[in-house]
């Protein structure tokens, strides 16, 4: 029986490697659904709006497990076979766009309607007004809610171990199965997930208190 | 796409996949209440009982923040028996859950009690109120209506939280679906039913959610 040494160590941390990967797309892919899904809930039109609040609301009310389940069995349905990347992509990025999705839309409508208004007035197109004066204030409302969404990211990457890909949670429960000591290897990979955490946890805060968002804008509505 | 869906298989085993279901409510359910409990006294202990008691629980809210539950959940299961302490899944999934909620809550309830205004706790001081008085009677009560809405979203967040406990083999309703996948053949299916029913519980939780805030907070006047 090996013990938890120096390699084992590094192979967890290879493996960690992919826990960042995985997050990363996440937030490329939930980060590009999310913005879609934000843009379509306020656009004013009924069916895209509807559609978006939708949506969301299903996908957050799932399991991501599930979520993780159903693309990587419906994946085979489709004779693509199982394929664990694909998988856990499509569901980290639906999962994450919805979250995404709905704390962005939070933040351009704490933009006041007025500043809608007082653009129209200055001859803006809604595109116009969108672009140039209600995103622009909208960002500093949602930066510090969306870097603690990352954080909650970065952990849930870890069931995709479940659907067997190999990231640092599957790593960790390879390590224990060779060297039977749970609590060293589970602590080990625990501070690994802290270490990759924690700083984005201080980071929202930060800004949190920075940007004062608990008071939406400076300019009253 | 040649592939016909079955459902037949899925809606035979329908009384299994229902006890799944009532055990992750038990679950939940247990989870929720012990981590108002929790969450509501450490909150207090971190806002009133000095220095130690706020670092201490601090620390706890942060190591259960910043990793997975699901190595939370493999520390106790696995790693517990290593030293003598060996769980059945259920109880482990509890603790674990318990364990997690609590920190949430926590952080949460901690937010609604800085909201409450220093006026009104220094006005209480004045008049000599002894500070579990101002707890009990200025702090807590508009402390929780402002946690509210937070508290039930994160307690939907644990229900649905609760299929990762299938891992260690604590037989709520996404282990079933494990059964039923390799009883049947028909993973797709039994996952769609299972979802369903999750989103099921999700749902009803949300309106049960907005009922009580309404009934409980909103006849007794505003802040």
């Amino acid at each position: 029986m090996r013990s938890f040494g120096t390699p084992e160590f590094l192979f967890m941390l290879q493996a960690a490697r992919w826990t960042v990967i995985l997050s990363l797309i996440a937030y490329l892919g939930g980060g590009a659904l999310g913005a879609v899904l934000a843009f379509m809930r306020v656009s004013g039109n009924r069916f895209a709006s509807g559609f978006a609040r939708v949506w969301i609301l299903l996908f957050q009310c799932t399991p991501l497990l599930m979520l993780l389940f159903l693309v990587f069995f419906g994946l085979a349905l489709t004779g693509y076979g199982q394929n664990a990347y694909v998988a856990v992509t499509v569901a980290l990025s639906c999962y994450a766009g919805a979250y995404f999705g709905e704390i962005w839309r939070g933040a351009l409508e704490a933009v006041p309607q007025g500043q809608w208004q007082a653009s129209a007035a200055l001859g803006f197109s809604r595109y116009e007004q969108f672009r140039h004066v209600i995103v622009p204030q909208s960002v500093r409302i949602a930066i510090p809610p969306t870097v603690g969404f990352m954080v909650q990211v970065i952990k849930n990457t870890s069931l995709a171990s479940i659907i067997g890909f190999q990231e640092l949670t599957q790593a960790a429960q390879f390590v224990n199965n060779l060297t039977f000591q749970p609590i060293s290897v589970y602590l080990v990979a625990a501070a690994v997930y802290f270490i990759l955490c924690f700083p984005l946890t201080l980071l929202s805060r930060r800004l949190e208190k920075k940007l004062h968002v608990d008071r939406p804008s400076p300019v009253a509505a | 796409m040649a592939y016909t869906f079955q459902f037949g298989a899925v809606f035979a085993s329908m009384d299994l996949l229902a006890k799944g279901a009532w055990l992750t409510i038990q679950l939940s359910v247990a989870a929720m209440v012990a981590g108002l409990v929790f969450g509501t006294l450490f909150a207090v202990l971190r806002s009133f009982g000095g220095r130690w008691a706020d670092r201490l629980i601090g620390a706890y809210v942060e190591a259960i923040r910043n990793t997975p539950f699901l190595i939370q959940l493999f520390l106790i299961y696995f790693g517990l028996p290593s030293v003598g302490i060996a769980l059945d899944p259920v109880t482990a999934a509890l603790i674990g859950m318990s364990v997690n909620c609590a920190a949430y809550t926590t952080e949460i309830i901690r937010s609604g009690i800085m909201a409450v205004p220093r006026g009104q706790i220094e006005a209480a001081r004045a008049l000599a109120f002894t500070t579990t008085d101002i707890i009990r009677h200025i702090v807590l009560f508009p402390a929780l209506r402002v946690a509210a809405p937070a508290l039930g979203s994160q307690f939907i967040l644990v229900m649905l939280g609760s299929s990762v406990v299938s891992t260690v083999s604590a037989e709520e309703l996404t282990a079933v679906g494990h059964v039923l996948e390799t009883e049947t053949f028909r993973p797709f299916e039994v996952y769609i039913v299972v979802t369903l029913i999750y989103l099921a519980i999700a749902f009803t939780l949300k309106l049960l959610f907005a009922w009580l805030e309404n009934s409980w907070f909103a006849r007794r006047g505003r802040l």
